[in-house]
């Protein structure tokens, strides 16, 4: 399949096309932030706190007077950033760790494979915290325990395509025919491997943000007085009777975000690799 | 529906005329106190923490307690006291005909085994427990002496005026023998004392369930049972109180007590505290080290409108580094103005570096002195940022937190002191004097060390007259203004937020009650 | 049953839990903060500090200190809580039950709904009950549940007070713990009324916990049942003009189940995890709350033994998905 091709039939799945819309709408307003927010999101504004959405300000303000749809705009930034970042940060040792362990078979194998199943023993929540506790809380500390915390999933899917692409004839052709260990990885295991993990990845973005989110909830993630979305719903959370805006706007923010990223995964999916529709 | 049934009887039984009498208390029902979490140990004299506390004391009672709604000292298990001469020797007179709740008659031997075991090695209960805060507690108290089965005296290293403030404190409770030695330092898990409420059962991190004591020596409790429960969500505990299924909600951030104000069905009881929160300038920084750019934060901050937008009002100004409920307050000093300006020039002429970052450090918990922590620090940081300096906010775990400032790694750092024993010496030499100014392990955290201020807050401790004292310690709050180690920020109001088919709810300045005389309506 | 493997998988959880202890050991160390300062506040002195430290054998080298918690472990002593004195299994093992009763009350929930709408989604494919289901197993699997919970909170127990907003049973009402479990002690003690009560407190924490796993169970479904029904013996059973329910039903869901037992599987791991929020949201008074507090306080015993804990079901279960697979599937060979 060519890349125009695949483009093409993206954009006539539905799913996907509607996953990719909200995407590219949120990279947009992240793209556009500074000249879209109609206020300052850091500057205070004691007097005007808790304002319920108006004119002025469509999203309301916070408990400190901050414009909340200027603060959302800005932390669209953020959390594509989190998305992104955390998702790398799995993605490249799991795809590594996976590509050892499936090719080179044991002893490699299970002592890899042991040490993912000591980290996926851990609920995931647990291991996040327990690694942002460890660094101190802070936005790029999140990312990197979110990151750590999924490496074991790109592992394994990496670890069994590469278990079944090893038995298919080609790889062993080229094996015999004097292949390089590397040469083979590289050019002929890597690249099958491509599609499962994009898709993982795409579904992984969204996962990472609700992951950060869920950190900054329980107060470890991004610092004052920083606009990340899931430290504003936490904040929100204590003004859910008097002022639901304040929850209500970051919260939907995520909504969109993630589910922008599991609509584009999931058409991606379909797409790529019908035969993986039953993940 | 049942739910809306509830509501309906509440309604009408507020109705005037349709309920009963409500200033005639009634005996019975069930008191139900949501709070933020759970206890850790019911030993009081083992306990650190708010929640363990406010349970125990329904269950402890000391020889010597606060008033119900002040903090001046009464009778309880000591029915009278006399100190010796020499100022070394208290003798106590105990109340006669008291009993434990597991029946083990109340004596000078309890009281012995009770002190003994904090501070005598040797004692059999000694390693039951791990005895911190001494200083708050029996830490003077060099022996404890049994004279007869209702007369005890203790023996102090040197003369101690504010023993008696100590013996209030929840960290003496009087405890049932026969109980510390049946469940050793499982004693915090099976609490026996004699106040008006026993102890029935402990659900961890759910509930804790108190009952009215029978055989009380004094006026019976009111309410058949107490039901401690733990509600951590801030939010879900306000519900709870709205919705009527707690008659109590503690540590109401100060937005949602706005809310509990407006509600017709909901009564809430403010009284003065004697806290303080505070901004700590630390003072050997370079950046911090010259007088007039710690006078220029102290004008860049505006008190009012951060009383008015955090502490929704719940709070006075502070310019003293204790509360106006303590006597020695200063009430001549003039507080730094509110004034950007005027902040700007001060720092220009101390040649201040306006590109340096400055780190505000933020605690991560509230405090009643400290109820919004973060917002606190972000208001500030943009107050700094509007005179030019340029603040980042800084966290740390709590136990972290104050490791680090103890060790003076911080620029500025948020503190505070809920309020000891209530007595300036406790602010004044425990906070800022320079013995206290040594690192690791200071409580001064703002390293100030003016020889000054220490000779006269450490003269003012060997006098003990209070008019004498009060002098000294003025004299001390006027250099402390000047230097502006700290910028006090608020005396934070203290507050109890309940049902109104409550009645006769005490509120003490510490916020530390017992619920003895709660009634509540049918 | 293959007891050469099982033999096998046992031996890895032996190494697993292995790894777990040591890395939990390890991680609690590394995280600044002396549970010594957290437990005595900010009215320690340094000489008390130092003292408490001594007593809780944190002044021991950490060689010494693994030692001591490895050696206790196996004679299965976990420790005593630093915060409370208490031993820590008796401190777990009521939030324990708590837990287990919160997450199988959510994949009850899961199972039904899940199940339910995956079935009629397959079978009405392309139909607007098709898409607004898989549709909103999306938003579902996108939604914070935190954010759920107090939104359900917000609405149904405080906007509209149809349900308690916390805690397990109503104030007052008290039946004798036998197993811990409110429902099933409630059915022992014969007291519906109590049983009742407990199902109306379990409903809002159990479906925001349901809420992921019922949707992933709705998609699995789905597209397992699409997949079954297209197979001959489904044509064929139809062709005989059996009526159509009987046939999706006993011939289409049976063979379905297999993915779905194993997603259901791997998610109640999941459900440990969400129930970190969930129960500190509804007040519940489960192990997830009593693990996060814990680590806050430095409580190390208590973290460890509750991770220990933890990571024995989720690796127990593991194994269960896969025994259970062989057992519902005998075409499939164990690998490797």
């Amino acid at each position: 399949m060519n890349r125009l091709e695949l483009f093409t039939d993206l954009l006539r799945n539905r799913t996907a096309a509607l996953g990719l819309c909200l995407i590219a709408g949120i990279v947009a307003v992240a793209l556009a932030g500074p000249a879209l927010a109609p206020y300052d999101p850091l500057v205070p504004a004691p007097l005007d706190r808790l304002q319920p959405p108006s004119a002025q300000h469509l999203f309301g303000t916070d408990s400190l007077g901050r414009d909340i749809l200027s603060r959302v705009i800005h932390g669209s930034r953020l959390s594509l950033l989190i998305g992104i970042i955390s998702v790398t940060i799995s993605l490249v040792p799991g795809t590594v760790l996976g590509l050892l362990a499936g090719y080179f078979g044991d002893p490699l194998d299970s002592i890899i494979m042991r040490v993912m199943d000591v980290l996926l023993a851990f609920p995931a929540v647990l291991l996040a915290i327990f690694i942002t506790a460890i660094l101190g809380p802070s936005l790029p500390n999140t990312m990197i325990a979110v990151g750590i915390v999924y490496i074991p999933h790109y592992a394994r899917i990496v670890r069994s395509n590469v278990l079944s692409l090893k038995q298919q004839l080609f790889v062993q052709a080229i094996r015999h025919l004097g292949g390089s260990h590397a040469r083979v990885i590289l050019l002929h295991i890597l690249p099958n491997t491509f599609a499962p993990i994009i898709v993982y990845a795409t579904l992984g973005m969204g996962t990472a943000v609700l992951q950060a989110a869920a950190l900054g909830f329980l107060g470890l993630g991004a610092q004052p007085p920083q606009p990340e979305w899931g430290a504003m719903l936490s904040e929100g959370r204590q003004y859910i009777q008097m002022a639901p805006h304040v929850a209500g706007f970051p919260g939907l923010a995520i909504l969109l975000l993630v589910l922008g990223f599991n609509l584009f995964g999931d058409g991606l999916r379909d797409v790529l690799d019908p035969s993986l529709r039953s993940r | 529906m049942r739910k809306w049934c509830v509501l309906l009887t509440l309604l009408v039984s507020l109705c005037p005329g349709l309920a009963g009498a409500a200033d005639q208390p009634v005996t019975g029902g069930t008191l139900i106190w949501g709070r933020g979490g759970d206890s850790v140990s019911l030993d009081l004299a083992q306990a650190t923490d708010g929640e363990s506390i406010k349970a125990g004391i329904q269950i402890y009672e000391n020889l010597v307690k606060f008033g119900d709604n002040s903090m001046d000292i009464e009778p309880q298990l000591a029915t009278s006291w006399e100190v010796s001469e020499d100022g070394l020797t208290w003798t106590f007179h105990l109340r006669k005909g008291v009993t434990f709740h597991d029946g083990t008659p109340f004596n000078a031997q309890a009281v012995y085994d009770s002190f003994a075991r904090v501070i005598d090695e040797n004692h059999p209960f000694h390693s039951y427990g791990k005895w911190a805060y001494l200083s708050l507690s029996l830490g003077m108290v060099k022996e404890v002496k049994v004279v007869d089965d209702y007369t005890v005296q203790l023996v102090t290293k040197k003369p101690y005026a504010p023993l008696l403030n100590n013996l209030a404190l929840w960290l003496c409770p009087i405890v049932s023998p026969k109980a510390m030695a049946e469940y050793k330092d499982q004693i915090g898990m099976h609490p026996v004392g004699t106040g008006p409420f026993k102890f029935v059962k402990w659900v961890k991190d759910d509930q804790i369930v108190l009952e009215r004591n029978e055989n009380y020596w004094g006026d019976k409790a009111k309410v058949d049972r107490i039901i401690l429960k733990s509600i951590p969500e801030p939010s879900a505990r306000l519900m709870a109180l709205q919705s009527g299924t707690v008659d109590i909600a503690d540590d109401l951030d100060p937005d949602s007590i706005a809310l509990v104000k407006k509600d017709p069905n909901l009564e809430v009881i403010e009284k003065p505290s004697i806290n303080i929160g505070y901004l700590a300038l630390n003072t050997e920084k370079p950046a911090l080290k010259d007088v007039r750019v710690r006078q220029a934060i102290a004008h860049a901050i505006d008190k009012d409108t951060l009383i008015k937008a955090i502490f929704q009002g719940l709070a006075i100004p502070a310019k003293n580094p204790f509360a106006p409920t303590i006597w020695g307050y200063n009430d001549e000093i003039q507080p730094y103005a509110y004034d950007p300006q005027k902040a700007k020039k001060l720092l220009e002429e101390a040649g201040f570096d306006f590109s340096t970052e400055l780190e505000l450090w933020a605690m991560p918990v509230s405090r009643a002195y400290m109820p919004e922590p973060v917002k606190t620090a972000e208001l500030i940081q943009a107050y700094l940022a509007a005179v030019g300096m340029k603040a980042k906010i800084v966290r740390y775990d709590w136990g972290t937190y104050l490791k680090k400032t103890a060790n003076g790694e911080h620029d500025m750092c948020m503190l505070g002191w809920l309020g000891g024993n209530a007595d300036p010496d406790n602010f004044l030499y425990g906070l800022l004097s320079a013995d206290t100014a040594v690192t690791p392990g200071a409580a001064n955290v703002a390293l100030w060390k003016n020889a000054e201020f220490t000779e006269l807050v450490k003269q003012a401790q060997k006098i003990f007259d209070k008019e004498e004292r009060a002098k000294l310690y003025k004299k001390a709050q006027e250099i402390f203004h000047r230097e502006v180690p700290w910028v006090p920020l608020a005396h934070s109001t203290i507050v109890r937020c309940y049902n109104k088919k409550l009645h006769d709810v005490p509120l003490r300045p510490n916020g530390l009650n017992s619920f003895q005389m709660v009634w509540k309506e049918k | 049953m293959p007891w050469r493997y099982v033999g096998r998988r046992l031996l890895q959880l032996a190494v697993i839990l292995f790894g777990v202890s040591v890395l939990v050991f390890l991680m609690l160390r590394l995280i600044p903060g002396d549970p010594a300062q957290l437990l005595l506040g900010e009215y320690a002195t340094p000489a008390e500090l130092e003292q408490l430290r001594h007593k809780l054998g944190l002044d021991r080298s950490l060689a010494v200190q693994y030692w001591v918690y490895v050696k206790s472990a196996l004679q299965g002593d976990m420790g005593v809580s630093i915060r409370t004195g208490a031993p820590v299994f008796q401190e777990i093992a009521p939030r324990l039950i708590a837990t287990v009763e919160l997450s199988l009350a959510a994949m009850v929930i899961a199972t039904l709904f899940g199940v339910g709408a995956g079935v009629v989604s397959a079978v009405r494919q392309y139909s607007v009950w098709d898409y607004l289901t898989m549709f909103l197993a999306l938003v579902g699997v996108s939604m914070p549940i935190f954010w759920l919970g107090l939104m359900l909170i917000y609405l149904l127990s405080v906007k509209y007070p149809l349900f308690p907003m916390m805690g397990r049973l109503s104030m007052g009402l008290d039946i004798p713990v036998v197993t811990g479990l409110v429902l099933v002690d409630a059915l022992l003690s014969f007291r519906p009324d109590v049983l009742w009560d407990g199902l109306h407190h379990l409903i809002l924490p159990a479906f925001t916990l349901a809420t992921i796993p019922m949707a992933v169970v709705a998609r699995i479904t789905r597209s397992s049942m699409l997949e079954v029904l297209d197979q001959d013996y489904v044509r064929t059973a139809r062709a005989k003009g059996m009526d159509e329910w009987v046939v999706i039903l006993r011939h289409g869901l049976r063979n379905a189940m297999l993915p779905v037992v194993t997603v259901l599987g791997l998610n109640l791991g999941l459900l440990l995890s969400g129930a970190v929020l969930t129960e500190t949201i509804f007040s519940w008074p489960g192990l997830g709350r009593y693990v996060v507090d814990s680590l806050m306080g430095r409580d190390y015993a208590a973290v460890q033994g509750c991770i220990l804990i933890f990571a024995v079901i989720m690796t127990l279960i593991n194994l269960l998905v896969d025994l259970v697979y062989v057992v519902l599937d005998p075409r499939i060979r164990i690998h490797e």
